[in-house]
Formats: structure tokens, sequence, C-alpha cells
């Protein structure tokens, strides 16, 4: 169950284009599984900037020095996150967390590959870990436009039996996206499963590499949320159930992460007339 | 007596019942339509039994997709919506959504919403003969809507059209309370209207239709073009419109909102001449907004010594000139009002005790004298 909880910033530190922020918040660390996602309010208690940030939770230590702390890794691109880009240690936060539903994890120790997209890769090291524990191989693809921009790949290095490092302009690994090395790694390694965070384009990408493989995909979109509880309506996307109805479902409480066979990528900020209560086209 | 009514009193004491018509509440704080879903999103985070009542999103007969994303746009003390009434229609609304409300004791004002006046008269139909149903809220006022001849709230006769239809259909305990928009010429005159045709009372205020360009893409910012604007940004809009239709129709109950984010906040509604009020935008930054703001009410109206809302309600009408000195508190400046917590014996989570409180409460003056609706929790 989610809580709303005062925590306190006890480091931050800059990666490469990032900030990383470990922050305590109590009740919320031995709650939160891979890919759950916790809330920020930003500007302080009398901020004019209302809605809350959401991240995905990069790490979480139930007993550190300053007791339970949860760790997220950000960007600072809009008023928001420069905000937080300027807290110190010691600086009051305002947390809502776990939030979201958590990757799946295999029953079997299957083979899993791991993409992760810019900062997007955050999740990914504890996934890692958790999957090795249950005897899974875990190769990881970390992908960015840029090498300030890569995330993780110390993390993986240590987690997973293969790394391999892709940016769009070749700063770092290999020129290309992650989509370009994605099909050889799941043929080498014999992968069952591929967990994936990152941008839509990606998302979509790896899904469209995935299903006719028959490769089982989960994916943890980014979706712009107001209130991450699931009250606002506002991060929603067409996802087909299982009775094969198209529905808008909210990222915060139905996802972050979805099947990606269940995503209607290319549908993403459309409202096709197939979706359930979508409005018709009027015949003459 | 004036020296009287102006010491502090303790929080505990001051009763909060209230009224909106024939429904009598334990409190004047609930969520407002579209910012709560149907409430049990943020039982998580608070008890809603604390709340007067949940007001659930619009519901519409049938499901409803809603606007394609982007549907949020953060601005200045507010956001704008292009959500577009996204619901899963009456049928599961039913089903799913009041049922729970119902199971779980929470005091449910439905919004509905149509697209045209069969429509609101079918879900008034509908939902009257359902358990759990405190009163309807008739949304006639969601900006975001195909074309702005679908908003009834901007034109008199239609909005008056629906309204009788609605209160013709609901059965003759449950109020209808009717949503206005504040983008008109004359508030006053829609409320008029709505009044003249069987509104029981008005909800004042929905967002303000407003828009915002992308920067970087030149483009509007939301899938929809326009949106509904809300949060603190609005407040003073909706103050306004509320202390000008008290003015007018002092005797039509008012469920005031638009914009509140604190206890004194919300006073500013009850003396403007809110009988209960609505938090709404501010459950998207403070998820247990509601229950904080009841709270913080609580304190606004200790510190100010008065020991019951409804005194303050429509204080702001009383001129200072040969004002009634029984209604003329002064405010103390906001600096000097030392507001100690109330102790734990008497917190706001204890429902037992406040709804022995209620119970043990005086009458509350009525807005009419039609048949009382007991408090069932």
């Amino acid at each position: 169950m989610a809580v709303q909880v005062d925590g306190e910033v006890v480091a931050m530190r800059r990666v490469g284009a990032y900030h990383h922020m470990s922050f305590t918040a109590p009740g919320i660390p031995e709650q939160t599984r891979p890919g759950h996602f916790v809330a920020l309010s930003v500007g302080g208690p009398t901020s004019s900037t209302l809605l809350r940030r959401a991240f995905s939770v990069h790490r979480v230590n139930e007993r550190g020095l300053y007791g339970g702390t949860v760790d997220i890794i950000f960007a600072a691109h809009g008023v928001g996150t420069t905000w937080m880009a300027s807290l110190e240690r010691g600086a009051a936060l305002n947390i809502v967390g776990p939030l979201g539903k958590p990757f799946a994890l295999p029953r079997e120790p299957v083979g899993c590959v791991l993409v992760g997209g810019g900062y997007g890769a955050a999740p990914l090291a504890m996934l890692a870990e958790q999957l090795r524990a249950r005897g899974c191989r875990v190769d990881i693809i970390l992908g960015a436009a840029t090498v300030d921009r890569l995330f993780g790949v110390l993390d993986a290095r240590r987690s997973a039996s293969s790394v391999t490092v892709t940016t769009d302009d070749g700063s770092s690994g290999i020129a290309g996206r992650v989509t370009d090395v994605l099909p050889n790694l799941l043929e080498r390694t014999g992968a069952d499963v591929v967990y994936a965070c990152g941008p839509m384009g990606m998302l979509s990408a790896i899904s469209a590499v995935c299903e006719p493989l028959g490769v089982h995909t989960q994916c943890a979109v980014e979706e712009s949320m107001a209130c991450g509880v699931g009250v606002c309506m506002t991060c929603v996307l067409p996802v087909i159930g299982d009775d094969g109805v198209t529905r808008m479902l909210r990222s915060c409480v139905d996802g972050p992460v979805f099947r990606g066979e269940r995503v209607r990528w290319s549908d993403v900020g459309t409202m096709p007339p197939d979706v359930l209560g979508a409005p018709q086209a009027v015949t003459p | 007596m004036s020296a009287d009514m102006n010491a502090a009193v303790d929080p505990v004491e001051v009763n909060l019942a209230t009224r909106l018509g024939s429904l009598a509440l334990h409190g004047p704080v609930l969520t407002a339509s579209g910012c709560a879903a149907s409430g049990k999103e943020l039982s998580q985070f608070f008890d809603l039994r604390l709340l007067g009542a949940v007001v659930t999103k619009s519901i519409m007969v049938q499901p409803r997709s809603g606007r394609p994303t982007p549907r949020m746009a953060e601005t200045p003390s507010g956001m704008l919506n292009s959500i577009g009434l996204q619901g899963p229609g009456i049928e599961a609304f039913i089903a799913k959504d009041l049922a729970w409300l119902v199971e779980h004791g929470v005091r449910s004002i439905v919004s509905i919403a149509g697209t045209n006046t069969s429509d609101y008269a079918r879900l008034a139909r509908r939902l009257s003969s359902e358990p759990g149903v405190a009163a309807l809220e008739v949304n006639i006022s969601c900006p975001n809507v195909e074309s702005r001849g679908e908003v009834f709230a901007c034109d008199p006769r239609a909005a008056a059209a629906v309204v009788a239809a609605v209160r013709a259909e609901t059965a003759r305990d449950i109020p209808v309370i009717v949503k206005l928009s504040p983008d008109v010429t004359d508030i006053v005159e829609i409320a008029g209207r709505v009044i003249e045709a069987g509104a029981d009372g008005l909800a004042l205020i929905n967002t303000l239709l407003g828009m915002v360009i992308d920067t970087t893409t030149l483009r509007p910012a939301l899938a929809g073009i326009t949106g509904g604007l809300s949060g603190p940004a609005i407040r003073p809009v909706a103050v306004r419109a509320v202390y000008q239709v008290h003015a007018a129709f002092p005797d039509t109950p008012i469920l005031g909102m638009g914009g509140i984010r604190t206890g004194e906040d919300a006073l500013q509604f009850i003396a403007a001449g809110a009988s209960a009020v609505s938090v709404g935008t501010a459950i998207f930054n403070d998820a247990s907004a509601p229950a904080r703001v009841h709270r913080e009410l609580r304190e606004a109206l200790a510190a100010r010594g008065y020991r019951s809302l409804a005194e303050v309600v429509g204080i702001a009408h009383v001129t200072s000139v040969g004002r009634d000195d029984a209604l003329a508190a002064p405010v103390p400046p906001a600096q000097e009002v030392v507001v100690t917590a109330a102790p734990a014996a008497v917190d706001d989570s204890d429902i037992g005790a406040l709804i022995d409180e209620v119970r043990a409460a005086p009458e509350v003056p009525a807005n009419d004298s039609e048949t009382t609706r007991e408090v069932h929790l």
C-alpha cells in the first residue's frame, strides 16, 4: 500500500547528464519492488508548481545509516526537476510511494534481457539482482543518444552476464539503437523475457522485435502524470485487455509496467475509434 | 457578547455540521468531481468517512474513452486538463464504484454528465433507484466536450431544461445540485434560471476554459487544444462567483470550489456564502488534502472564536456599517493566530467521536424546510 511521507535528502550527486538523489522515506523502501515508482512534490509546501513528479525507483536501502532510503535518477529539464537538482543534503521532501505495478518476475530460471534507454535504465540494477537471485541469466543492453546520457553501465557490468552499449552518435559502444543489437542477443542467449524501460519509441521498437519471436516483454512506460495515484486520468494509453477490447488505462495504477504486445504503441496520443467508448465518426 | 465570540475556542468544540438543502452533512469538506475518481484510490491515504461526501467523477450513460493524450499541462498555481469525461458508463459505475463506496460507508454525491437532456434524465432516473446516492451533482459545465454548444451552463434555456428534466426524474429526497461554469457573462442569471427550474443547490465553479502553447513545438500543449483551468489560480474567480450568487439567492445552498488548498482557502468560500466546499486539484499535490483542509478549517474557525460553521456561512456579506455584533467577530492577523494541534483523543480520524459530536450538535438552520435526511455512516 502506498504511503505519503515526509523525507529528507541524504545525498545528491551528478552522474553524467543526470542527478542521483537519495532520500529517506519511512515505510517505502521495504515495500518497493523493481518497477515501482515514487511521486515527489516539488517547490516546497507553498509551491505554485502543484503536480507531482514521478520517478522510477533506482535502488532502496532498507537499513542505511539514515534508516530506509530510496534512490532515484533524474534529468533537470523542467522547473520541478531543476528545483530538485538544487536541493542539498537535509532538504525536506514529500514522497508518495511505492506506486504502480512492478515488473512481473519469472517463476522459472529463464534467460532475461534487460534494456534501458537513458535514465530509464534506473530500475534495472535492482531488477537484475532479483532475477539473478532466482537463477535467471541476465544480459543487459543500455542505449542513449550520447555517452553522457548513458546510465548504469558499471552497475550492469557487476550484475549481468553481458552488457551491450549503444549510442546514437557512436560516442560509446555500438553506434545505433538498442533494437539494432537486440535480435542478435536474443538469438545468442535464447532469452524468454525482455524487460525494458525508456522512451515510448524505444519500447514500441522492442515490442515489435519481440512479438514475432514469441519473447515475453515487460515494458515500463514513461507517461506524464499529474497525481501518480490514479485519480487524475491524465496518464492513459490504449491497452488491449484479456477480452480483446482496447481501453484507455492509467499508467500509474494499471502500469507503469505493461506487456509490450498489449500496448497499442502506434496509437499512443490518438483515440482510435475501436477503443471502448471512443467517439464514432458520424456517417452521412 | 463579542468578547466571548472573539476568544479562541477549542477546535473540538467547533460544530462543522452543515446542509446542502435537505441533505445533512457531518462535515463541510467534500472532494471535487474529477479529482478523486470514485474515492477508492484516495482511501489508502485517509479515511474517506471523515468527508462530508465524496463527489464522484462525472458519469455518463455509456462508457467514454475521453480525449487523446497529452491531457494535462501544468500552469502557474494550477493546471489545464482535457480528460474529456473518460468513464465506464453508468451501469459499470453502479456495479463497481458506487458499490464500493456504499460497502465502505462513504457518503456519495454522484456527478452526472450527458450530451443531451434525455441523457441527464436517464441518469437521474437510474440513480434514484440506487441506495447510497446522497445527492446528484449535475455537471452541465464541463469545457472538455466537442463543442461549446454542449456546455449547457453557457445557455440559460438549455441549462434550465436539463435541470427541470433531472429534478423531475430524481427521487424527491435526493437534492439536485447544479454545477455551473464561470465562463459566462452573468453567472447570477444562469443561477437564477436553474434555481427556477428546480435546482436544490449550486456547485460553483467548474474549470475555466484555457490553453497553453508548447514553446518547443509552437503547437497547443494539449491534444484537445483547449482544457479546463483549475487550481489556486482560479480561486479568486470562484470566491467572486460564490459571493455574487449568494448575494442574489441567499436561500440556495452553495457547494463552493475552485483552488482550495488550505483551511483558510475553504474559509473564504464559507464566508462568501458556501455551505460546503470541494477540494479538487490540491489532491494531485497532496493526496490527503481533503482531510487536512477539514482539520485546518476546524482550527481556523476555532482560532476566530466560532463554535459552528453555520455562523460563518455568508458572513462576508454583512457590511461593517450597522452590522450585527454577533456576526462580526474580527479576525486576528494571521501571524498572531496560534493554532495548537488538537489533542490525540479528539483526533479527526476518530470517526466514532465525530459521529457522536454530530448527533449531539444543535440543529443547524436548514435552507429549506423539507424533510431532513439523516447522517448514515
